[in-house]
């Protein structure tokens, strides 16, 4: 795909565009009007002159001599100027030609031309707008209905018209070019909020993960993008922070277990020990391994889940066949602790089978493992059209709110002398939720003075 | 039997020749892929076991060539990078089991052994016995001296599991993945409990004790009295 066109370039284009558009718009409606604004005037001229000539052609005497009837016709032309006249009696010969150029020969003959309407004509020389009328048909001279040609030259006007138009299409392209030049400015300087957003988000570094663009200190139309920048840099401000804390985590939980292991390895190697003392140190230390490992194994799953390279492997599981199984697995660890187990309802889930055990798993090893002898863990499954619902609900100390929010956090142990009392990493129910998630889900966690819950909701279509 | 390491890392590899030579096997142990790809290529082995990441021949063209060359030699595989797209490019190659590591060692023994047992013929015995205990597989019993005990379903897969494999120490992951179906590890100690109720009632009231516990790595039946308890 080639690089879209530069965005100054287009508006600066389209500027130009939209202002030929326009002027050559408005050239054409002037030109118009001032046409017609002339074609006007000369048919009002040309109908006051016929109007003059018709009377003058009812008071003529049959007696009146030709001078006086050229002398009349001639005063009536006076305050006409540039028109001609002639007038044809009924048969046929010319009755009165107005003084000027060749004049007789310039004027139609009445075929080509319609009775009664303004209308134009040109000869090689001339343009002309032309009336002929048929009147005083019972005139005294009884020589009667005369036809009278009346005309005007338009010359004048075609040329002042041409001459408008020309200087027209100049300003037309001057102003074409000007509005191009003023657009190109308006647009660079109207990208100039733009230009300052790149040099604010050019700024910040890894470091500067904080800094967000103020949406109300650029245009409307870029609060938008400032707005979901925003979002973009707090999603990544979470992300390196929980991979930093996580980085840090990691550093701390093993150095705990190496400390332990350099020292004791260090110290039983100062003296010469029996084999049995070695034995259980090294029994010891594998135990300490053994944790590490897993640790290392869960961290694993975990940063493999935040990059999303785990796709859940999708299929159709039965939960209460899952839940069964676990509890199957748990069954012989709850009674030591004399715990029960109950389950009721039942729904299919499309998911992955190894994800979604471990994760119920952990949830009832967490669950078995905090619920007081002689009572019971309940595990609810139902579903309604478009949400399936797992309840883990067990009687135990209420969780405080401040640990409820953490509960799902690595490293998270709500009771720090429980650290190392095998009770794992920390990491289960980060797992459980990463897994949650993995899978469209949410899981919530409340406690009360009678019970702990926790509430894995899975989208049906998943 | 006969076991070849190809294993880079130096410490490893020792202590893998180590562990598996004490545990009865021949084993020839080579550091890198050039050597690890012609001793395969020209020695018989009943098993291979293979580093994925070697500094100059790697595990997977190891692999390639010996399919190639239509050895049917098993071969488990080592690898550090536990990604899905690793496992399967592995056992489409033709390699027969993997390990991530870190691993326990009782598992890869647990897994070397049931891999050189894969070839032979599977026991059809309807009845399985270690010293007087009697597992009756078709109809489900289990008897001690003539005494019969029950057990429950799962404490029945639990002891044939054991007996099966009587004489190897089996690790609680594997014990957790066959009995169970659990492939995962789990921080509580349920294996340890539903072994201690199995022995409660295969061993608690006779002699000689049979389930034993191999400290740090797992459980085994055994008739020996060498085995610690």
């Amino acid at each position: 795909m080639s690089r879209p066109t530069s965005l100054t370039l287009r508006l600066t284009l389209l500027f130009s565009a939209v202002a030929t558009v326009v002027f050559l718009a408005f050239g054409w409606i002037i030109g118009r009007s001032i046409e017609a604004h002339f074609a006007a005037e000369d048919s009002k001229e040309l109908k006051v002159t016929a109007r003059a000539v018709e009377q003058s052609l009812a008071t003529l005497k049959s007696h009146d001599s030709l001078a006086r009837v050229e002398q009349r016709f001639d005063d009536l032309l006076v305050g006409h100027h540039s028109a001609l006249l002639q007038i044809i009696d009924a048969s046929g010969v010319e009755f009165y030609t107005s003084p000027g150029p060749n004049f007789s020969a310039l004027l139609p003959t009445t075929e080509s031309l319609a009775l009664g309407e303004v209308q134009s004509w040109s000869n090689a020389h001339h343009n002309y707008r032309v009336l002929i009328q048929r009147m005083a048909e019972n005139a005294p001279t009884g020589r009667g209905p005369y036809t009278v040609f009346i005309a005007v030259a338009t010359d004048y006007h075609l040329h002042f018209l041409e001459q408008f138009r020309r200087t027209l299409w100049l300003m037309v392209i001057c102003g074409i070019a000007v509005m191009g030049l003023m657009g190109w400015i308006a647009v660079r300087h109207g990208h100039k909020p733009l230009h300052q957003m790149v040099d604010q988000i050019s700024r910040i570094s890894s470091h500067e993960l904080n800094t967000r663009l103020d949406p109300d200190s650029v245009p409307v139309e870029l609060t938008e993008l400032a707005m979901s920048f925003n979002e973009l840099l707090q999603r990544m401000e979470e992300a390196f922070n929980r991979l930093s804390n996580f980085s840090a985590d990691i550093a701390h939980e093993l150095r705990t277990p190496i400390t332990n292991l350099m020292t004791q390895t260090q110290v039983s190697l100062s003296q010469t020990r029996s084999a049995e003392v070695y034995r259980e140190i090294l029994y010891s230390n594998m135990e300490e391994y053994e944790r590490m490992a897993q640790m290392i194994s869960d961290m694993l799953f975990l940063a493999k889940a935040d990059n999303g390279q785990q796709p859940p492997n999708i299929e159709t599981i039965n939960l209460n066949n899952e839940v069964h199984n676990l509890f199957e697995y748990y069954e012989v660890w709850a009674e030591e602790h004399r715990v029960t187990l109950a389950l009721e309802g039942d729904a299919q889930v499309q998911g992955d089978r190894l994800m979604l055990r471990r994760a119920l798993s952990n949830l009832l090893s967490n669950a078995i493992r905090h619920t007081p002898a002689d009572s019971s863990v309940k595990v609810k499954i139902s579903r309604t059209e478009n949400e399936i619902t797992i309840t883990l609900q067990n009687p135990g100390t209420p969780i405080s709110v401040e640990h409820l929010s953490k509960l799902f956090d690595r490293f998270y142990r709500p009771d720090p002398s429980r650290q190392r009392s095998g009770d794992g990493a920390g990491l289960g129910l980060a797992i459980v939720k990463s897994i949650v998630e993995a899978h469209g889900g949410k899981i919530v966690v409340s406690s009360d003075e009678t019970y702990t819950q926790f509430q894995i909701n899975l989208p049906v279509s998943q | 039997m006969k076991l070849l390491i190809v294993e880079d890392e130096i410490k490893t590899g020792e202590y893998l020749k180590q562990g598996l030579s004490e545990a009865g096997f021949g084993v020839d142990l080579v550091h890198n892929g050039l050597d690890g790809h012609h001793q395969a290529m020209t020695e018989h082995y009943d098993l291979i076991i293979l580093d994925v990441m070697l500094p100059d021949v790697d595990g997977w063209r190891i692999l390639k060539s010996l399919r190639q060359a239509g050895k049917e030699v098993p071969v488990l595989f080592l690898t550090a990078r536990d990604s899905v797209d690793d496992r399967v490019k592995g056992l489409e190659l033709g390699a027969d089991d993997y390990l991530v590591k870190p691993f326990v060692f009782a598992e890869l023994l647990a897994r070397v052994r049931t891999l050189l047992r894969r070839g032979s013929t599977p026991t059809t015995e309807l009845i399985l016995r270690v010293a007087d205990l009697e597992l009756d597989l078709a109809r489900r019993r289990v008897s001690r001296s003539g005494q019969r005990i029950n057990l429950t379903a799962k404490e029945f897969a639990l002891l044939e599991l054991l007996v099966r494999r009587q004489g190897e120490v089996l690790p609680r992951s594997l014990i957790a993945s066959q009995v169970w179906d659990m492939n995962f590890d789990s921080d509580t100690n349920v294996i340890d409990v539903a072994i201690r109720r199995l022995r409660a009632k295969v061993d608690d009231n006779f002699d000689p004790k049979l389930i034993h516990t191999v400290r740090g790595m797992g459980y085994m039946i055994d008739t020996s009295d060498g085995a610690s308890s």
